[in-house]
């Protein structure tokens, strides 16, 4: 086995636990985090599969597309955490409210 | 000035003018209307420029900043992006004409400015040819999309746009995860390179599942659709009116577009799995429904259902026939056309009587005549009553199921269309009686009474037009200028 697939192996792992994560948890904290860790994984699978040709240099495209696959994630977090400060101040909980209970 | 027309990069003013728009929106915050209905006429003039370059030469290709595939990033547009663009323009200037007046001061500085780039989005997500770049606009749409789900700051409205922008999150990942696999697979993003390489393999089948499954998350296909109306009912009537119209088909044309060219051609399975989904989306949604009683949600969920139809095309252009393609990309016009008709008459009818409860209508049909002749326009079309869009959609779906024997989605389809004539009848049956609980109205203005009825009109004429758009629909690569000429 190949350091490139390793670390790809990792990487789906890493957006498997992260969408465990974004499942099982209730906090939208730990829900937001669920989403990053999963973009983490998605991203070491691009950088790890760049080195598909074999050759001495990696590909350089996918490193293009984690660059902007970060300023994504970046926003898309801010975003987020702004959405869950104004949830905050106005039901007093970080989660989401059930609509059955309503 | 005729060299001129032709000449100008029409598609590059279709993303940059609303994103110029937008920025200038922020600036000055006291001309945001004015800028903004400039900035969406502008966006419709571009559309139509483009369209006349693409009569003349067929489909358009414009390598941004003189670097090609496979470095640069392309734009490209065939008959199927020039539809979904012209759909675009003219559902968004309905919208912006409705919005003029509906939104507070207040409210109006944010409105303006986040659906001027959600319009640019959109755009640049029509003319993009690589699966990345499709990536990044669709998370620009989706960022743009729940921003102006939380416009309000209400409870609900807040509720509502968290759950949105986590289903939006994770269905853009598993997205990308799938766009890795495949760049993994043939060393390209480029749609065009990919349909010519990708053989199916285990990476090419995971890369179709994680796709696949992430871009139905967004399209809002039943069983993934729990997010869809809790967004769409809190949110203000002209942003429900964006959502249901616009935002879910992006995902769709998206999820269309693989398949058309490169998965259509070995995944019979999954196609007949996104064929079962669709129908169960058509008769849980429908039933739910009826169920409701308030119009927005009522009218939300009526989304879910309309967007089983369009699922139905998977299955059937697995049976060899290419046209159904176009039939589901005309069939997503005509309900962006009637559905925000109808979410737009639903916000007048909050505006009139402060709630939106079926059973309290109280004779709005007289006060608004209008606005509820606008619901029942845009109800003919979603039931798929003739002459209008939906009806024409909706035969020639039936038309192809029943060639190829496929008698449960036939009956499914008629079954869904008699499910949307209980939904609909139930609220305009309402508008006609008197309400036990009488309620101080307020005036609605013209103007928003109006936009809600020419877009209903509008869903209406499409049935008019059915042959003219469905050989716009074949104009792709192959065929040329050829393709267009009616």
């Amino acid at each position: 086995m190949s350091n490139a697939f390793l670390y790809a192996l990792v990487g789906v792992g890493l957006f498997s636990l992260g969408f465990y994560a974004l499942i099982r948890h209730v906090h939208l904290l730990r829900k937001i985090l669920a989403i990053n860790v999963m973009g983490s994984g998605v991203f070491l699978v691009l950088v790890a599969l760049a080195k598909r040709t074999g050759s001495a240099l990696p590909d350089p495209v996918p490193h293009a597309m984690v660059i902007t696959g970060i300023v994504v994630a970046v926003s898309a977090t801010a975003l987020a955490l702004i959405l869950m400060l104004k949830l905050f101040a106005e039901t007093g909980q970080a989660a989401l409210s059930d609509r059955r209970k309503e | 000035m005729e060299a001129m027309l032709a000449d100008t990069a029409w598609a590059v003013m279709l993303i940059i003018l609303p994103l110029a728009g937008g920025i200038t929106c922020f600036l000055w915050p006291t001309l945001s209307k004015t800028l903004g209905l400039i900035t969406v006429a502008g966006v419709a003039l571009s559309v139509a420029g483009l369209g006349r370059q693409m009569m003349e030469n067929g489909v358009y290709r414009h390598a941004v900043g003189g670097w090609g595939a496979p470095l640069g990033i392309d734009l490209f547009a065939d008959g199927l992006s020039l539809l979904m663009l012209i759909m675009t323009a003219l559902v968004g200037l309905g919208i912006s004409f409705y919005s003029r007046n509906y939104f507070k001061p207040q409210e109006a500085i944010w409105f303006w400015p986040i659906w001027l780039f959600l319009l640019a989005a959109l755009n640049a997500l029509f003319l993009s040819a690589d699966i990345f770049n499709l990536y990044v606009t669709l998370e620009l749409v989706g960022l743009a999309a729940v921003a102006l789900t939380a416009l309000t700051g209400h409870r609900d409205a807040l509720n509502g746009a968290m759950r949105y922008l986590l289903a939006m999150l994770l269905g853009s990942l598993a997205y990308l995860l799938g766009v890795a696999l495949l760049y993994h697979d043939s060393g390209s993003v480029d749609i065009v390179t990919l349909a010519e390489q990708v053989k199916p393999n285990a990476t090419v089948w995971a890369a179709l599942a994680l796709m696949s499954a992430g871009l139905a998350l967004k399209t809002a296909l039943f069983p993934l659709s729990f997010w869809l109306p809790p967004a769409h009912a809190s949110a203000p009537a002209p942003v429900s009116a964006l959502l249901s119209a616009l935002v879910v088909k992006a995902s769709f044309y998206i999820l269309l577009r693989l398949w058309l060219e490169i998965f259509g051609f070995f995944a019979e399975g999954a196609a007949t799995l996104l064929g079962l989904l669709g129908m169960a989306a058509i008769l849980w949604g429908s039933l739910q429904a009826l169920c409701q009683t308030q119009v927005k949600l009522l009218v939300a969920y009526s989304t879910v259902a309309q967007i089983g139809y369009l699922f139905l095309a998977f299955p059937l252009a697995s049976g060899s026939d290419s046209m159904i393609w176009g039939v589901a990309v005309y069939l997503a016009f005509s309900h962006a056309l009637a559905k925000s008709a109808m979410f737009l008459a639903a916000g007048n009818l909050v505006r009139f009587g402060g709630h939106d409860r079926i059973a309290d209508l109280d004779r709005v049909v007289q006060r608004l005549p209008l606005t509820v002749s606008a619901f029942a326009l845009a109800g003919v079309s979603i039931m798929g009553l003739p002459p209008s869009g939906g009806f024409v959609g909706k035969w020639l779906l039936l038309e192809a199921a029943m060639v190829q024997g496929r008698w449960d989605l036939a009956a499914v389809m008629m079954i869904g269309s008699l499910l949307a004539a209980g939904y609909v009848f139930k609220v305009l049956g309402y508008a006609f009686t008197e309400a036990e609980v009488s309620h101080n109205a307020k005036t609605v203005p013209a103007s928003m009474e109006w936009a809600a009825l020419l877009l209903a009109i509008g869903a209406i004429l499409l049935g008019f037009m059915a042959p003219e758009i469905l050989s716009l629909t074949r104009m792709t690569v192959s065929s040329g200028a050829g393709g267009a000429a009616p």
